[in-house]
C-alpha cells in the first residue's frame, strides 16, 4: 500500500497529476450548475418585473 | 435566401484556405527555427561557428560515457547515426540519462570541436512497455526500441 | 434536409431531445472513469524506462486529445453559425471555449509535471507545446469575443471567424512532432497498424480518453442547455416550461 502512495519516488508529479484532473473535472461541474443556477434565478427576477 | 447562404459558404472556404495557406508560407520561411535542436550529421550544413549557443540532439553513444574525477562532469559522445559529436556537461544528468538514450543538450562548441553543454535534457522515445516486455524483446534479440532523433528537415 | 436540421436545432426541439443525451453521457462519463481510474492507478504496469510516471500518461494524454477534440467540435459550430445562423450552434461556441480552454491548461500543466522528472525541465520552447500554448490563448480570445459585444448574436459571429481561422493551428499540433525536431516525442497511438504502447497501457489510455470525452458532451450540453434558457427566456416555450416546473 505504500508502494502506491510512494509511485517510486515520483509521488508529487504522478499524484499532482491526479488531483489537477480530479480538480478540473469537479470545478467544472460546479461551474456549470452554480450557472444553471443563477440563470433560473435571473430569469425568475426578470419575470416578476413584468 | 439560398444565395446568401452560398455566399456565406464561400467566404468561410475562402477564410480557411486563406488563412491556410499564410500559415504554410511562413512556417515554411521559418522552417529552420523551429527546429528544437539539430543532429549531429545536420551540424556541417547548419554553419554554427565558434561560440554560438545552440542545442544538440542524439543518442547517447552506448560505452561511451566517462566520469571525470571531480564527479559531476560527464563526458560521452552523441550520435544520429551518421555523425558523432564529443559532449561534456558538468552538473546533474537527468534520470532518464543513460547509455542508447536520447538527449538534447544546449552549449556551445569550443575549440577542439567538444560541445560543451550548459544544460541536458531528456528525450524519451513514444514506446511504453512493461520492463519483462523489454527484457524478452532484448533476449529475443529483436531491436531494442530506441528513439532516433529524426533529421526530418535538411 | 435543411428544413429538417432547422427544427432538430430549434432552441425548444435541443432543449427537449438533450436532456436525455445528457444523461446518458454522464453515466457513461462515470462508469467509463472509474474502469479507467482503477487500469491506470491499480491494474497497469511501470513503464521499462519511465516507471511509474508513465501512470502520468493516463490523464495528460486525454487532456491533451480532448483539447483538439473539442476545438473541432467549436470550430463545427462555428461554420454552422456563420453559414445557417442556427442559435445554438451559437451557444455551443462560447461553451465550448470554456471547456477547452480548462482541459488545454491541464494538458499543458500535467505535461509539465511530467517534464520535469523525464526530461529534467518543466517547460521547453518547441514546436509541441508552444502550439499547445497556442491553442489555449486561441480558447481565451473566443472566451473574450463571444462576451464582448452587447449583442449575443454579434458576438458569436465574431467568435466564429476566429475559430475557424484558428482551425490552422490543429494539424500543426498533431504534426509539430513528425514535421519538426522536438523534445516532445512522436506520436505513439495513431499509428493504427501497430500503436508503440503495449497493450497493458494502451487500454487504460483509450478508456480514459473514452471518458474525458463522454464527460465532455455531458459538460456541454449541461451548459448549453442553461445558456439557451437565458437566451430564449423571453419566448413562449421557455415560460411555459418554467411555469410547469414551479
Amino acid at each position: 500500500m505504500n508502494d502506491f502512495f510512494h509511485m517510486g519516488g515520483y509521488a508529487f508529479y504522478v499524484w499532482g497529476c491526479y488531483g489537477l484532473t480530479a480538480g478540473v473535472l469537479l470545478a467544472n461541474l460546479i461551474f456549470a450548475t452554480m450557472r444553471r443556477k443563477r440563470i433560473l434565478q435571473q430569469i425568475q427576477e426578470l419575470s416578476e418585473e413584468d | 435566401m439560398a444565395t446568401k447562404r452560398k455566399q456565406r459558404m464561400i467566404f468561410v472556404i475562402v477564410l480557411i484556405s486563406g488563412f491556410a495557406a499564410a500559415t504554410a508560407l511562413a512556417l515554411f520561411a521559418f522552417q529552420k527555427n523551429l527546429l528544437y535542436f539539430y543532429s549531429p550529421s545536420q551540424l556541417a550544413e547548419a554553419g554554427i561557428t565558434q561560440d554560438q549557443l545552440f542545442r544538440l540532439g542524439g543518442l547517447v553513444v552506448e560505452g561511451s560515457v566517462v566520469r571525470m574525477p571531480d564527479g559531476i562532469t560527464t563526458q560521452f559522445s552523441l550520435t544520429d547515426l551518421q555523425g558523432h559529436v564529443g559532449v561534456q556537461y558538468t552538473g546533474l544528468l537527468p534520470d532518464l540519462f543513460r547509455e542508447g538514450q536520447g538527449i538534447v543538450a544546449q552549449g556551445k562548441l569550443n575549440a577542439d570541436g567538444l560541445f560543451v553543454a550548459q544544460e541536458v535534457l531528456a528525450k524519451h522515445d513514444e514506446n511504453y512497455m512493461p520492463p519483462e516486455v523489454a527484457e524478452a524483446l532484448k533476449a529475443a534479440g529483436g531491436e531494442h526500441p530506441v528513439s532516433i532523433p529524426k533529421t526530418t528537415v535538411k | 434536409m435543411f428544413t429538417f436540421l432547422h427544427k432538430f436545432a430549434s432552441p425548444q426541439y435541443f432543449y427537449a431531445w438533450s436532456a436525455s443525451w445528457q444523461k446518458w453521457s454522464s453515466i457513461l462519463a462515470v462508469l467509463l472513469m472509474s474502469v479507467g481510474l482503477y487500469y491506470s492507478l491499480l491494474n497497469s504496469p511501470a513503464d521499462y524506462q519511465q516507471g511509474e510516471t508513465v501512470r502520468i500518461m493516463y490523464v495528460h494524454v486525454p487532456a491533451a486529445w480532448l483539447s483538439m477534440f473539442g476545438y473541432m467540435v467549436m470550430a463545427s459550430a462555428a461554420i454552422v453559425t456563420l453559414i445557417w445562423r442556427i442559435k445554438v450552434a451559437e451557444i455551443m461556441i462560447g461553451q465550448c471555449a470554456v471547456i477547452g480552454a480548462s482541459f488545454t491548461a491541464l494538458a499543458l500543466i500535467t505535461g509539465m509535471l511530467w517534464g520535469k522528472p523525464m526530461w529534467g525541465a518543466y517547460w521547453v520552447w518547441d514546436a509541441r507545446l508552444t502550439s499547445e500554448l497556442v491553442l489555449l490563448f486561441l480558447y481565451f480570445g473566443v472566451i473574450a469575443l463571444s462576451g464582448a459585444f452587447d449583442d449575443e448574436r454579434a458576438g458569436a459571429r465574431a467568435a466564429a471567424i476566429l475559430t475557424v481561422v484558428g482551425i490552422v493551428n490543429i494539424p500543426i499540433i498533431h504534426y509539430s512532432v513528425e514535421w519538426w525536431n522536438t523534445l516532445h516525442q512522436g506520436p505513439t497511438v495513431s499509428k493504427f497498424d501497430s500503436p508503440s504502447a503495449h497493450p497493458s497501457m494502451l487500454i487504460p489510455l483509450l478508456i480514459m480518453a473514452l471518458a474525458f470525452k463522454a464527460y465532455f458532451f455531458a459538460l456541454l450540453f449541461k451548459r448549453a442547455r442553461a445558456e439557451l434558457l437565458l437566451r430564449e427566456r423571453n419566448t413562449s416555450w421557455v415560460k411555459a416550461l418554467l411555469k410547469d416546473t414551479e
